[in-house]
């Protein structure tokens, strides 16, 4: 007989449907206002880490399931200049795990007239509110390696000790001793030895990632290595990323354009640049600053879960 | 032997790594939101038995390992080898002392262990939970005291040394749980 039956409890979906409430109640009272950008799009994302799930229709034109809102929620605030959030599933092309569903809720907002440090303190309250959280912690990636590692991933020294560290730890000794990824390097590294060390009871936003993991950041005036980038982590989970958002037309050309070539010498399908996001930057993006949460990640905490399957209805593998 | 992509690593796959096969164990895999997918494998070297940590970039390919696992009975030890017997097609293998190791001692005739093979050969011997053993040594001297606590060391045929109650004398044959190497409780010849 076919496992027909949802793991969820009925309590998990009715905190889950709470919870959706509770977000657009949060919106509502802030005037932000509520958009459901396109599932199915003409681009994809020139991201070497995400993967798209494409379909075609009947007259053979390719549309791509969106990993994110981004695209289409930048073209409206390039449009409107008015701050808007997504309550949405997105899909990507990614193994299941215990924290990941490939098709998962995500909660996507601009704020028009922020910087990074203004929408911390929203989430910060956003957290309290929908969660109870205590207060975020907040800590510059720089100093996070150098508490917990003793290392400046700003410097080449830095990222050269850390890199030995990985060869030497018989956990990632093989894969490491041929890596030549920077950004690789320090992701491994932040996820073996500074993940695990990051307090578990209090939200901590992990801010100023190097400008090479900039994504559509913009790069600190202050300190150009650093960019204005932050996730954020609770109990173990990576919960959020945020951006003081690049408004810069030009810039974010030169970033799709180097996204594209890592994708070509890894080897992946070619994704070409979505010039109707770089025709809204152009024509002129307002300061703002954005943030994507995974939704079914924030209800595992809440519901204590130890594996997401236990907060959907159906899973990628019962759908 | 075929390769496995990370995609198809789930706990009890046979995988080689550094030149010795072993058991996936627990599998999780991570990804960040905006960085290389990996997966975190905990694998069991079938040889040594150690149990180590390795991580894999998502979507590499690993060198499966030619492992099967055989229920077969124990016959004899000629010296060498140890020697077993499938009962339903009447095949031989003989393990070596490297394969056998700790489970010598808890090898009776006609129980049927399982036995792990790479390539073919027997690189594990792994003996039935359970096992009844003969007394061949023991103080009989402390009779009589069956509120004791501590127990006392008995000998057994196969040389493996237990603890037993005091009223447990030689002769009498005890059941013994391989797994901890403890006595469970006397057996009614």
């Amino acid at each position: 007989m076919a496992d027909w039956r949802s793991q969820a409890t009925l309590n998990t979906l009715k905190k889950r449907a709470e919870l959706l409430r509770q977000l657009r109640s949060f919106f509502f009272d802030r005037d932000v206002l509520e958009v459901d950008t396109p599932l199915l799009c003409k681009h994809g994302v020139t991201d070497l880490h995400i993967e798209n799930l494409e379909t075609r229709d009947s007259e053979d034109n390719c549309r791509y399931l969106q990993t994110s809102p981004e695209y289409a929620m930048k073209r409206l605030l390039a449009q409107y200049g008015h701050s808007i959030y997504q309550l949405s599933h997105v899909v990507r092309d990614d193994p299941t795990g215990r924290h990941h569903n490939p098709e998962f809720m995500m909660l996507e907002w601009y704020r028009v007239g922020f910087d990074d440090e203004q929408l911390l303190a929203e989430i910060e309250t956003l957290l309290t509110s929908v969660a109870g959280a205590p207060p975020l912690l907040r800590l510059r990636y720089q100093d996070a390696f150098i508490d917990y590692l003793q290392c400046d991933p700003l410097t080449d020294s830095g990222v050269q000790a850390i890199h030995q560290r990985l060869k030497d730890d018989e956990r990632t000794h093989s894969w490491m001793v041929s890596e030549d990824s920077v950004d690789t390097i320090l992701q491994v590294a932040f996820n073996f030895y500074i993940e695990p060390q990051l307090p578990l009871s209090q939200p901590v936003a992990i801010t100023h990632f190097p400008s090479s993991q900039a994504a559509l950041a913009q790069i600190d005036s202050d300190d150009p290595r650093v960019a204005r980038r932050f996730e954020i982590y609770w109990q173990g989970v990576e919960l959020a990323n945020g951006y003081y958002e690049l408004t810069d037309a030009v810039e974010q050309s030169l970033r799709f354009e180097k996204d594209i070539a890592l994708r070509q010498s890894a080897k992946l399908p070619y994704r070409a640049a979505d010039e109707l996001l770089l025709a809204a930057i152009k024509h002129g993006l307002p300061r703002c600053a954005g943030v994507a949460m995974g939704v079914d990640r924030l209800l595992m905490i809440l519901c204590n879960a130890s594996s997401i399957e236990q907060v959907l209805p159906f899973s990628y593998q019962s759908a | 032997m075929a390769n496995y992509s990370t995609n198809e690593f789930k706990g009890g796959l046979k995988i080689m790594q550094d030149g010795e096969p072993c058991s996936i164990v627990e599998n999780e895999m991570v990804k960040p939101g905006k960085g290389q997918a990996f997966n975190r494998v905990k694998i069991r070297k079938l040889i040594s038995g150690k149990v180590v940590e390795k991580t894999f970039k998502s979507g590499e390919s690993v060198e499966g390992a030619d492992v099967i696992e055989l229920e077969l009975a124990y016959l004899y030890n000629d010296g060498e080898f140890w020697h077993f017997m499938n009962n339903e097609t009447f095949e031989q293998v003989a393990a070596d002392a490297k394969a056998v190791g700790e489970a010598e001692k808890w090898l009776v005739e006609q129980d049927v262990c399982t036995l792990t093979l790479w390539e073919g050969n027997p690189i594990n011997v792994q003996p039935p939970n359970f096992v009844e053993l003969e007394i061949t040594e023991t103080d009989p001297g402390l009779k009589g005291d069956t509120a004791g606590t501590g127990g006392k060391p008995a000998t057994l045929i196969t040389g493996a040394v237990v603890r037993v109650p005091l009223f447990v004398q030689i002769g009498e044959v005890i059941k013994v749980d391989t797994r901890s190497g403890e006595y469970v409780s006397r057996v009614q010849k």
